[in-house]
């Protein structure tokens, strides 16, 4: 039997690869606050992870961006809030480390396995 | 990889808001600059920003969805100087009047409060970034 390195890795590549371009979104989110006009975006995590194909774990397609609907609009256009968007630029990142922490995991699992310890 | 375009998403924060902090520092500081005419005085001064979408979805495929802020113009508010009986000023006119720009001091301090908190979340995005990185970095490690 051997090891597929695809079936270790699982959906955690494409999460990975999601929180990074979602850290992108929400950083141009953050970066753009003062920006009369401009339209905060966001991804929908969990609907891009269910629309994964589960033979193909790197989608081929990018995320489908959508708009946040503000809490509170403001006159000039501009909907990014500074709390929500630092609030979900945080819990991204640790999201990030994670995904990271449980691929950490795995590998370590391998080696294991490969060490025969 | 996505992580260079945040950088330059952050640092372009950072220099747009810096250049802001700079047009408060200048309003502020010739709040009571004086002038003989009402020409000559010194006129608010406003950052415009913009967001530039990155638009590489062509040719990379990845990191798409950011925008980065640009400072389109600097422009001078335009509002009208406040005359000011004030006789013993060596530029007051013959009515003994002197002109004053119309700087709105609460206004421009509010303004640098608000730069510095955009400034620092980007120093918070691009902090989180780094620790992001570093942990891709050691992946696999023990």
């Amino acid at each position: 039997m051997s090891i597929r390195i695809d079936d270790v890795v699982g959906v955690h590549g494409r999460a990975l690869e999601l929180r990074m371009q979602r850290s992108e979104i929400l950083a141009a989110n953050l970066a753009n606050e003062d920006t009369p006009g401009f339209l905060a975006r966001d991804i929908d995590f969990a609907g891009e992870m269910q629309r994964l194909d589960p033979q193909q774990r790197f989608a081929a397609s990018s995320a489908e961006l959508k708009y946040r609907v503000p809490t509170q609009p403001s006159q000039d256009g501009n909907s990014v809030e500074l709390s929500v968007e630092q609030a979900a630029f945080s819990k991204n990142a640790m999201d990030f480390q994670t995904s990271l922490t449980f691929l950490s995991m795995k590998f370590r699992g391998l080696k294991q396995a490969i060490e025969g310890r | 990889m996505a992580f260079d375009s945040i950088y330059r998403i952050a640092g372009s924060s950072m220099n747009a808001q810096t250049v802001r902090l700079n047009t408060v520092a200048s309003n502020l500081a010739n709040a009571d600059s004086a002038a003989a005419k009402a020409e000559d005085v010194y006129q608010a001064r406003k950052p415009v920003f913009a967001a530039v979408y990155n638009n590489d979805q062509l040719t990379r495929g990845v990191g798409m969805g950011g925008a980065h802020v640009q400072v389109l113009d600097v422009v001078t508010a335009g509002r009208e100087p406040v005359r000011r009986f004030d006789p013993d000023n060596p530029l007051a006119d013959d009515q003994g009047y002197v002109f004053y720009a119309d700087i709105d001091q609460i206004e421009e301090m509010t303004d640098m409060m608000s730069a510095t908190r955009s400034f620092e979340t980007s120093v918070e995005v691009l902090n989180r970034l780094k620790s992001m990185q570093q942990g891709l970095l050691k992946l696999g490690e023990s």
